[in-house]
């Protein structure tokens, strides 16, 4: 029961991750690539009419780990407490500069909402990919110096970040350099992400520059994953054990690696959809490749004191657990449905739609 | 560790404050709109569909205010109140994710739709979407509210060793005797305010004489649904609230009352007076004899237990802030009944579309059924200190113990300076929309 509750809830973050990932990405190629007004107006369209709804998949996500995983939800929520609270910030700062540009026609308020807009999605992209990077690091559960437990076993705080910066430290920051290789690495796979949007939706004057932007980001993507993926085996030398034990799993990095390769092919792709279609796979590749790697722990401990935190040792009890697995697959079905309707009704190009508003 | 629960509490009662600005409109506004869509389909006028189709634009605004001041509402249950996530996640976990399964995404997709989707749709489908966006709205109050329904009156769990609470009887939940008052006042209270809303529109453009038309459309129904909403949410669905509290909270019942010393003879009702906590009394008092006892019991000499009769711990921690807010309520409460009461005597005499004075009161009076609203949740939360779950958590078991109040008080700040700025964007964009009026816009 454990085990699907936790694959629920990581395809919830996944979709999560893809559907407002394009939307981060979005504000990411607006902030650096979009020079005219016609261009910006297109590109905050194409993220403006979506972001409301693909914000419900954090809000289910988040409740639902809090139904099934309450002990980890509580630990995570507050020891990540100052990047989660400054997250919700960003999350308002971005969704007020698309709802609020076109408001009013003047030059200046526009440019005011377009940077609130990208640089909240660049800072944004930018720490959801720490988040995963701290996951996947660990951290000092029971908040450990010298010997000495400050907090319960399941409870930590962690300092933005310690002075050393390294994933190695005995009390590690929320960003060192470890997990800002990963912040990076989210923000390249979400700008390419959100070029395939713009390209998918629209009929910008930059669609054709944008798809040499793709292949670039894609050689550094590439670079800086493999960076990762050396620095990882440095930081824990038994990062890939579970590949090697379950070996079905490597499905999750085969399905990161097809992504990424089919982008170096960008300018070559004919259909929009399938670049878009490819990006999503290195998302859903990435997030599941790094969740599998540590699968059972949910929060690996950075010392021997105190044990990693699992689905286990973290989940609700059996009754409710399967309780909500009646509602809950009745839900995902539903949003599912939903999902569809709605990408169907606003299906194709946004410039040429007739949306009636 | 004081000063701790004291900004963790401060945090979470300034942003659910804010953040309850925007539901308790959409919830009523959302059944006003189907009122409207079913006039027009019913009678084909294209004022009823411009009507349905004005009051969504503002009703969208509201649920993107919703959306991103709700967001931190759960966020906070784990950054600010782990221990109490940590304990208790097993049962309020269910409802609050079946809230944001099922509604949120039923509100938001059609909402949608709604918006963008007539042409494509036809007037039925229209429809149909404009009600599942009520049902949508609705069903999550209900789930909200059977969250705090289990935290006011605690049912269908087991409490293990390690105190963690674990769910015994999932459908319990829902036949809480707490639950179904507790909705229906809540939905009537944000039928008022939506009301209120609605009517204050109406006057303004009667006044301004512009738009007219939907001026006298809007008055009319406003003060009509706000007369019957402000009559439903005294009797039954406050009456069944206030019992529930004397049967359930008893001490939050003596407090909200002003019931210092209990009296023999049956207890009476305060209308007014302060509470005195050194002395222990109410000062400036006027009461009459026997009425509480009397609504409460429908017995004129039933005993009431009074603020003595209970140990300091049990009794609610803030009493003057509990009696005031509870006093405000039901003043107010009073005051809408009047009101709208005279405004549909002189819309029966057809006269309330040239009687200025009640026009300006009634355009003003928008801030008070939003007071009144969060005057009542202050009356359920404050009543129910010092405890989180009823006579078994205590609020201080509740807050994270790792957050510092040094990091608490940051984000609080934060949260002011970005709210404020937030409260003013939204009131720009709401007047805007006002301004412009329900005439279609010719492109």
């Amino acid at each position: 029961m454990e085990v699907f509750w936790y694959i629920i809830i990581s395809v919830v973050f996944a979709i999560f991750f893809i559907l407002d990932g394009y939307n981060f990405g979005t504000g990411i190629i607006h902030l650096f690539l979009a020079k005219t007004e016609k261009d910006k107006e297109v590109i905050t369209k194409c993220a403006g009419l979506f972001w409301d709804f693909n914000e419900v998949w954090l809000v289910a996500g988040g409740a639902l780990l809090f139904m099934a995983f309450p002990t980890f939800y509580a630990s995570v929520f507050s020891g990540f407490y100052l990047p989660l609270i400054i997250v919700l910030w960003l999350i308002i700062f971005r969704a007020i500069g698309l709802e609020f540009r076109g408001q009013f026609n003047f030059q200046m308020w526009k440019n005011i909402w377009d940077a609130s807009f990208g640089v909240s999605s660049l800072l944004l992209a930018l720490f959801f990919g720490i988040a995963l990077g701290n996951v996947v690091r660990g951290v000092n559960l029971g908040a450990i110096e010298n010997g000495v437990a400050a907090f319960e076993p399941h409870y930590f705080f962690l300092p933005l970040w310690d002075s050393s910066f390294s994933p190695l430290s005995e009390t590690p920051g929320v960003i060192d350099w470890f997990t800002i290789i990963i912040g990076l690495i989210s923000v390249v796979t979400l700008a390419i992400h959100g070029a395939n949007w713009i390209i998918l939706k629209t009929n910008s004057s930059i669609n054709n520059q944008l798809k040499s932007v793709i292949f670039k980001l894609t050689i550094l993507l590439f670079a800086l994953t493999i960076i990762s993926l050396l620095v990882w085996q440095i930081m824990n030398p038994n990062s890939l054990d579970n590949f090697i034990d379950k070996p079905y799993l490597i499905i999750f990095p085969v399905i990161y690696f097809a992504g990424l390769f089919g982008l170096f092919f960008i300018k070559k792709i004919k259909k929009d959809i399938h670049g878009f279609i490819l990006s999503t796979l290195v998302i859903f590749g990435g997030i599941t490749s790094s969740l599998a790697s540590l699968f059972p722990v949910i929060l690996p401990s950075t010392h021997n004191q105190n044990e990693s935190l699992t689905i286990y040792n973290t989940a609700a009890p059996e009754y409710g657990l399967s309780v909500a697995l009646g509602w809950g697959i009745i839900g995902i079905i539903l949003v599912i449905v939903y999902l569809i309707t709605q990408n169907k009704l606003m299906s194709g190009k946004i410039d040429t739609m007739d949306y009636g508003h | 560790m004081e000063d701790m629960i004291f900004y963790d509490r401060l945090q979470f009662a300034f942003t659910i404050t804010f953040h309850y600005i925007f539901p308790q409109l959409t919830m009523g506004l959302s059944l006003i709109i189907v009122y409207y869509k079913w006039r027009f389909l019913k009678t084909n006028i294209e004022k009823y569909n411009n009507a349905a189709k004005f009051l969504m634009k503002i009703f969208a605004v509201n649920f993107t205010m919703g959306v991103v001041t709700g967001i931190p509402m759960e966020f906070q249950f784990g950054t600010n109140w782990a221990k109490f996530s940590e304990l208790t996640g097993g049962i309020i976990g269910q409802t609050l994710a079946m809230e944001g399964l099922f509604s949120f995404f039923l509100e938001s997709s059609f909402l949608a739709l709604f918006i963008f989707g007539e042409k494509l749709m036809g007037q039925k489908l229209h429809f149909l979407t404009g009600f599942l966006v009520f049902l949508g709205s609705w069903a999550s109050g209900y789930l909200i509210l059977a969250t705090n329904a289990w935290m006011q009156h605690p049912v269908g769990y087991e409490i293990l060793k390690n105190g963690k609470f674990v769910l015994e009887n999932f459908s319990a939940l829902f036949s809480n005797p707490w639950l179904l008052p507790a909705f229906l006042h809540n939905q009537i209270a944000s039928l008022v305010t939506s009301s209120f809303v609605v009517a204050s529109i109406g006057a303004f453009y009667v006044l301004r004489t512009k738009n007219t038309e939907y001026g006298k459309l809007f008055l009319k129904t406003g003060v009509i649904f706000g007369l019957v909403s402000s009559l439903l949410l005294a009797f039954p669905t406050g009456d069944l609230n206030a019992k529930n509290v004397a049967k359930y909270q008893p001490a939050a019942f003596a407090a909200m009352e002003g019931i210092f010393k209990t009296e023999e003879a049956g207890a009476e009702i305060v209308l007014i007076g302060q509470p005195d906590m050194v002395r222990k009394k109410l000062d400036n008092k006027i009461a009459v004899p026997n009425i509480l006892s009397f609504l409460t019991y429908q017995d004129w000499n039933k005993q009431i237990p009074g603020m003595d009769q209970f140990k300091k711990e049990e009794l609610p921690t803030n009493i003057p802030a509990l009696y005031y807010s509870y006093h405000i309520m039901v003043g107010l409460g009073t005051i809408f009944i009047a009101i709208m009461g005279l405004a549909v005597f002189f819309l029966w005499r057809k006269k309330l579309y040239s009687f200025k004075p009640l026009l300006w009161s009634i355009m003003f009076l928008v801030p008070f059924p939003y007071i009144a609203n969060i005057t009542g949740w202050y009356t359920a939360e404050l009543g129910r200190q010092p405890y989180l779950v009823y006579g078994l958590l205590k609020t201080s078991e509740g807050v994270s113990p790792n957050v510092s109040s040094g990091n608490t008080l940051f984000t609080l700040l934060g949260f002011v300076a970005l709210y404020m700025l937030l409260g003013l964007l939204f009131l720009v964009l709401v007047g805007k929309t006002i301004h412009q009026g329900p005439t279609p816009q010719k492109h």
